[in-house]
């Protein structure tokens, strides 16, 4: 079975370019806002979305999407509104790729299988749920894969040859290569050990291999797209976000547009990286 | 006098997953999973072997001073008039709690595995003491997070880690306690994989962490039984302990797991109540995932954790140790709860009548002794878990009793 991925990974490596990966985080600053720059992101030069889905405890996140999670949160965003929020960005565009990322404990307490249910349809293609290792894939993995939805899983720099093939068996859509060890937002990788990287990844499957954590602008998008078939932009984009706030820390007209900026300039990097290196 | 468990035993848990029934298990990021499992590893090694062990009781003998005494508390058993009350003086233990049993394994298994950094969490501070002081004998950099709030409200502890030579890293996001100061150990460990070693205070977290923190706290227990065995010739009657994590309660409870006539109570926090704010995480709870394994939170109906209350920075974590979580559902241990004003209550009481002040945490479990004591006949055995001295609160009860210091 073909998903809204695997057609978009096919389309772009037709194309002859890296995709460009946005991270946003729902109901952040408030939940108008948060839907008003998901339904941008294409326009801009998204090719596939994922959307965060916030907690109170993101222990893999740096300080940037920990505060976006708060405050989503605090204006009373829910796993429900979340899953609401994508089938009204479906009903407008029903070809980029959604994946849902976030920590497995709002999934559990919604229930596994009515999730499941509800995140089909609502149009969700994948998953990526950081707190759940291939040691506790009974909890999501299969049962998501059952239901025709994308699970995709983190490798990371600890991820050695020997463990790879345990983290690739029940992968689908992509793998997502974490560059650095460490938090979302932080620390900016060294894009020849990236682009190493993903070339032993490659040797272990034939699914495409984006790669995130600490891209920050279009020249770090250019220099990962120049070995990845995708890249990850979140904190950039979240920080985006919170610079574009009021006084108050409302959400105001110029966020959406600050976050399509944004990304305008990372999917040039992102488009412009192979021909630069030609 | 560690005795093998039967078949059929509630000694056996974890499993090879990691798991209590479906509590515990391993919910981390694919970056910390190879260090997991080579800790796995390690550990599996350590207990096999017996010089490991012998290091362990070496320290325990000459550094901790154990064993602890068990204590006969005549005169609270008078003022009770019912159950023959002994204490465990963990309180006298170096660094004065239970938690230095627990760090000196997991010093000696880091050191095993060649690690130089220590990083540790810490609510009320004690876990953060007892770390930052075996760092110091072994000559291990040390960082300890500590909630900033938790950071303002037990000064001395802070004080004394930072004299040890640790580094204190006060934890400003969400709530700025012990939560918090757990999860940016998780992303300090995520960032310094390679040299580093976390410490976790309690029994709880990823496996194996609820597995070896138990076994390393179960000298508790061990010394209780034989203790109780030459001072009365029998078994205890009942146990009770203190429970936020759940180190020191499962310490002395794991080596009676198997005794049927043993009964066995854990008391919880219950803050200001169990209908308002409070830190028990089994009465007022309910199974998610959190801090790298399911167990008993607080939480909202959207899976979002809450924050604990209790007066004691050692109890106000939302969750608890998954083993504690299994004991509870299949019914082996019964969990209490206690509130603030009875734990304040209690503390004094220890203090006047037998000149021992506990921690604001053990007072949990000794104003649960006021319930079940004057219950039982004058030949119960009662063992109650001094797991900590109340030195560290002593500026806190002065505050709540109106003394300015």
């Amino acid at each position: 079975m073909s998903t809204r991925l695997d057609t978009r990974f096919a389309d772009l490596a037709r194309e002859g370019r890296a995709g460009l990966v946005t991270y946003v985080m729902a109901g952040d600053p408030d939940r108008e806002t948060a839907r008003a720059i998901l339904k941008a992101l294409p326009g801009a030069g998204a090719d596939v979305i994922e959307f965060g889905m916030p907690f109170t405890d993101p222990m893999a996140d740096g300080p940037a999407i920990q505060a976006a999670g708060l405050r989503a949160l605090s204006g009373g965003q829910t796993l429900k509104k979340t899953l609401e929020d994508i089938a009204w960005f479906r009903s407008g565009d029903q070809t980029t790729p959604i994946v849902l990322m976030g920590y497995y404990n709002p999934i559990y307490i919604y229930g596994v299988d009515r999730f499941l249910d509800d995140a089909k349809a609502a149009g969700i293609d994948g998953l990526i749920v950081v707190d759940l290792p291939p040691e506790e894939d009974a909890e999501l993995c299969l049962p998501a894969l059952k239901a025709g939805l994308n699970f995709i899983r983190l490798a990371t720099p600890t991820t050695d040859d020997k463990r790879l093939p345990t983290v690739l068996t029940n992968t689908s859509g992509f793998v997502y290569y974490v560059s650095i060890t460490g938090i979302t937002g932080m620390a900016t990788p060294n894009f020849d050990r990236t682009a190493e990287a993903v070339a032993r990844i490659k040797r272990h499957t034939s699914l495409p291999v984006a790669v995130g954590f600490g891209v920050k602008n279009a020249d770090h998008a250019a220099a990962v797209a120049r070995g990845a078939d995708a890249v990850v932009v979140g904190s950039a984009l979240v920080d985006a976000v919170k610079a574009s706030l009021d006084q108050d820390g409302k959400g105001s007209a110029r966020t959406a547009q600050a976050v399509a900026d944004i990304v305008g300039s990372l999917a040039s990097g992102v488009r412009g990286a192979r021909r630069a290196a030609e | 006098m560690n005795v093998p468990p039967k078949p059929n035993s509630y000694r056996t848990g974890p499993d090879d997953r990691g798991r209590f029934g479906i509590y515990g298990g391993r919910f981390v990021a694919e970056t910390l999973m190879p260090l997991i499992l080579d800790l796995e590893k390690a550990y599996a090694e350590a207990r096999q072997d017996s010089a490991f062990a012998k290091e362990m009781t070496g320290y325990l003998t000459h550094y901790v001073g154990r064993p602890s005494p068990l204590y006969f508390a005549e005169r609270l058993t008078d003022h009770f008039g019912g159950a023959k009350i002994y204490l465990k003086r963990e309180e006298l233990n170096h660094t004065g709690s239970h938690k230095v049993n627990n760090v000196l394994g997991q010093i000696l298994l880091a050191r095993r595995m060649g690690k130089k950094r220590i990083i540790a969490e810490t609510g009320a501070g004690q876990h953060g003491v007892a770390t930052a002081t075996l760092c110091a004998r072994f000559g291990l950099e040390c960082v300890v997070y500590m909630g900033a709030v938790d950071v303002a409200r037990q000064a001395p502890n802070v004080f004394r880690m930072k004299m040890l030579g640790a580094e204190v890293v006060p934890v400003q996001s969400g709530a700025r306690t012990l939560k918090d100061a757990m999860n940016e150990a998780l992303r300090d460990w995520v960032t310094n994989v390679g040299n580093t070693f976390y410490c976790i205070g309690t029994v709880a977290g990823p496996h194996p962490y609820p597995g070896m923190v138990r076994d390393f706290q179960s000298v508790i227990g061990d010394e209780t039984r034989s203790q109780m065995h030459e001072a009365e010739g029998r078994l205890p009657d009942s146990l009770i302990a203190c429970v936020g994590g759940g180190s020191n309660a499962i310490g002395l409870f794991h080596p009676f797991l198997d005794d049927p006539t043993v009964e066995i109570y854990g008391v919880e926090a219950a803050g200001h109540g169990l209908t308002k704010l409070h830190a028990a995480s089994i009465a007022g709870g309910r199974a998610g995932v959190l801090h790298g394994n399911r167990t008993y939170l607080l939480m909202d109906d959207d899976g979002q954790i809450q924050e604990g209350h209790s007066i004691s920075a050692g109890l106000d974590y939302p969750g608890i140790g998954p083993e504690h979580s299994w004991l509870n559902d299949i019914g082996r241990v019964k969990y209490l709860s206690a509130t603030d004003d009875e734990a304040v209550a209690a503390f004094q009481l220890l203090s006047k009548i037998e000149g021992i002040i506990p921690a604001l945490e053990s007072a949990h479990a000794l104003a649960k002794v006021a319930d079940l004591a004057p219950t039982k006949p004058r030949d119960h055995l009662m063992v109650v878990n001094l797991s900590g001295r109340g030195d560290k609160d002593v500026p806190q009860v002065a505050e709540i009793l109106g003394t300015k210091l």
